[in-house]
């Protein structure tokens, strides 16, 4: 489903701050894989889902989606095949749109945006629906503007507008990583139910190791802008916090650098 | 002091009021343009001192030449356009910072506008040769004009800006980084806002020429600050006013509404005998002061002045 060959991204090239934050970096993923990506600060997580999500081009290497080379197209032509959800629960919605505007908006993505009605009455009935399943009683407020909600709120719509139109790929960038933990947890569960609802292609990078072996097929560690641990299947399921944090140390060859990943349950 | 005000004339106010209607519909049909680039984009625009006076010198040139007035109107947008169009290929395509691209083609089309009027910095257009949409010779006439032609602006815009593309705009000036990730190609949604606003102030240049008969070169000088006023105005008054029944149109017309009682502050003014040369402090200032009170309100509620204030000095 995804492909990624030998990308390459360095930040401030030929500067001071120089920083190679991707390193021939290859990854393929089969449909229907749920992948959970871990791995300390700056160590490229973030880095690589933006040149799939395609916020810059890449400096070598190419990614293939779907069976199609995306290396070339920028972001918003891209937006057809992926769907993602951000970190800040501010950067997945328009504050001062309507959540059914909102919902709308998503709904479209990547198809020709035209005169006609920004959201119809057959819509609207369809949202509802679909709100109901989040199960925060946001089906009765349509007409709200979003900037009303509260983060987990937003970031459970977010979910919703990056699955409405079934992507190729679903990128979640610590999605819920700013929410507290009752709702980080509540959000995290959604997710699975969309994920395997739709059979969503899936990368998700968590700081929490404990979630990040719950969920998914696949895990892979990430260190200095590249893959340094894939484990999949029955390997991933019996995975435990303690090996992983030895596996980081033997791997990395030094001991996890970041607190929160430590530190999170 | 008594002398002063006894030497006010309240007919003379009443006289002047209709005046201040007609003038002010017109800023407020500005100011709906500017409605789309500082509320709809989130951009302040300052092509818009330019392409109000291109408009007006389009329109009087073309009516000058012996077109319909209907017809140079539409050239007129159609300048506009271009001028708002140049603004939002200069930020989106190379770069520049949006103010720093309007200010360019503000400046730029200063030349323009000239060489439009034939190098003349005033060019008069008569009622009485030709056939005007408007005229402040003909008030009540002009003020109803203006007010149908604001109506169905106000209209169209409830329209765009609810269909697919008019959200797409609305969902670019809000979140971009949102908007590329849902496919929306924010660099054309931003050439296509900028691109209509300037048409429409365009438009409401060359309203103006026709209503006070002549386009000045200056005509559109602090365009941008009158337009900001209407749309403040408006906001402020509408809220309390319609409180949660304030939908997209009722914004919209009061951003209308805002340009007319910002003339009849002046109207006021002048008849209060204020310098005229002193408007545009005033007028400055009277934004700068509805400017901040959304922020001022805000600071009352949470600010460490606040805390201050609250603080005692038991711990010291």
């Amino acid at each position: 489903m995804l492909k990624i060959e030998s990308i390459s991204k360095t930040f401030n090239p030929g500067t001071i701050n120089e920083k190679k934050a991707l390193v021939d970096l290859s990854l393929h993923l089969a449909p229907g894989d749920f992948v959970t990506v871990i791995g300390g600060n700056g160590a490229g997580k973030s880095t690589m889902l933006n040149a799939i999500a395609g916020v810059w081009p890449v400096d070598a290497g190419r990614i293939w989606l779907d069976g199609k080379d995306i290396t070339a197209l920028p972001e918003h032509r891209r937006a057809s095949l992926i769907g993602r959800v951000f970190q800040d629960p501010m950067m997945g919605t328009a504050p001062n749109m309507q959540l059914e505007e909102n919902l709308a908006l998503a709904l479209r993505r990547c198809q020709k945006r035209g005169l006609r009605w920004g959201v119809t009455r057959e819509e609207r009935a369809a949202y509802r629906e679909v709100l109901k399943t989040l199960g925060l009683g946001l089906e009765e407020r349509l007409t709200a503007k979003v900037g009303l909600l509260s983060g987990g709120q937003r970031q459970a719509v977010t979910l919703l507008m990056a699955s409405l139109r079934k992507p190729k790929l679903l990128l979640l960038d610590e999605h819920t990583a700013a929410l507290d933990p009752a709702t980080a947890a509540k959000v995290l569960e959604l997710s699975e139910q969309i994920v395997s609802e739709n059979k969503l292609t899936t990368l998700m990078i968590t700081h929490n190791m404990t979630d990040a072996i719950r969920h998914g097929n696949r895990l892979i560690m990430m260190n200095e802008g590249n893959i340094i641990l894939d484990v999949s299947g029955e390997e991933k399921k019996h995975l435990t916090r303690q090996e992983l944090v030895d596996k980081f140390a033997a791997l990395a060859g030094t001991p996890i650098d970041s607190d929160q990943v430590l530190l999170s349950q | 002091m008594a002398a002063y005000f006894a030497s006010l004339n309240l007919l003379k106010l009443a006289r002047n009021l209709p005046g201040g209607i007609s003038q002010g519909i017109i800023w407020g049909i500005m100011a709906l343009g500017i409605y789309i680039t500082f509320r709809l984009l989130d951009v302040a625009d300052l092509t818009v001192d330019g392409s109000f006076t291109t408009g007006g010198a389009v329109t009087v040139m073309l009516i000058l030449g012996g077109w319909p007035a209907w017809a140079a109107l539409l050239i007129a947008v159609l300048a506009g356009l271009l001028a708002g169009l140049v603004t939002g290929l200069l930020h989106t395509k190379l770069g520049i910072p949006a103010i720093l691209a309007g200010i360019l083609t503000q400046f730029s089309l200063y030349s323009i506008n000239l060489r439009i009027m034939g190098m003349a910095a005033n060019k008069a257009v008569s009622v009485d040769k030709y056939h005007l949409l408007l005229s402040s010779r003909h008030i009540p006439a002009a003020i109803l004009t203006g007010a149908l032609i604001a109506l169905a602006l106000v209209s169209v815009f409830y329209w765009y800006f609810g269909t697919e593309q008019g959200s797409a705009i609305r969902a670019t000036g809000n979140n971009q980084a949102m908007s590329r990730a849902l496919g929306i190609n924010i660099d054309t949604m931003k050439v296509l806002g900028l691109s209509l606003s300037n048409g429409i102030v365009a438009l409401a240049g060359g309203l103006l020429s026709q209503y006070q008969g002549f386009a000045d070169i200056n005509m559109g000088r602090g365009a941008i600050v009158i337009g900001l006023a209407a749309v403040i105005i408006g906001e402020v008054i509408s809220r309390p006013l319609l409180g949660k029944y304030l939908n997209f149109y009722g914004t919209l017309s009061f951003t209308v509404i805002g340009g007319v009682i910002y003339y009849l502050v002046i109207v006021v003014v002048l008849w209060l005998r204020l310098n005229s040369n002193d408007l545009k402090l005033f007028t400055a200032v009277v934004v700068a002061l509805f400017l901040a009170v959304p922020y001022l309100r805000g600071q009352s509620k949470s600010s460490f002045a606040r805390l201050k204030r609250k603080g005692g000095n038991e711990h010291a």
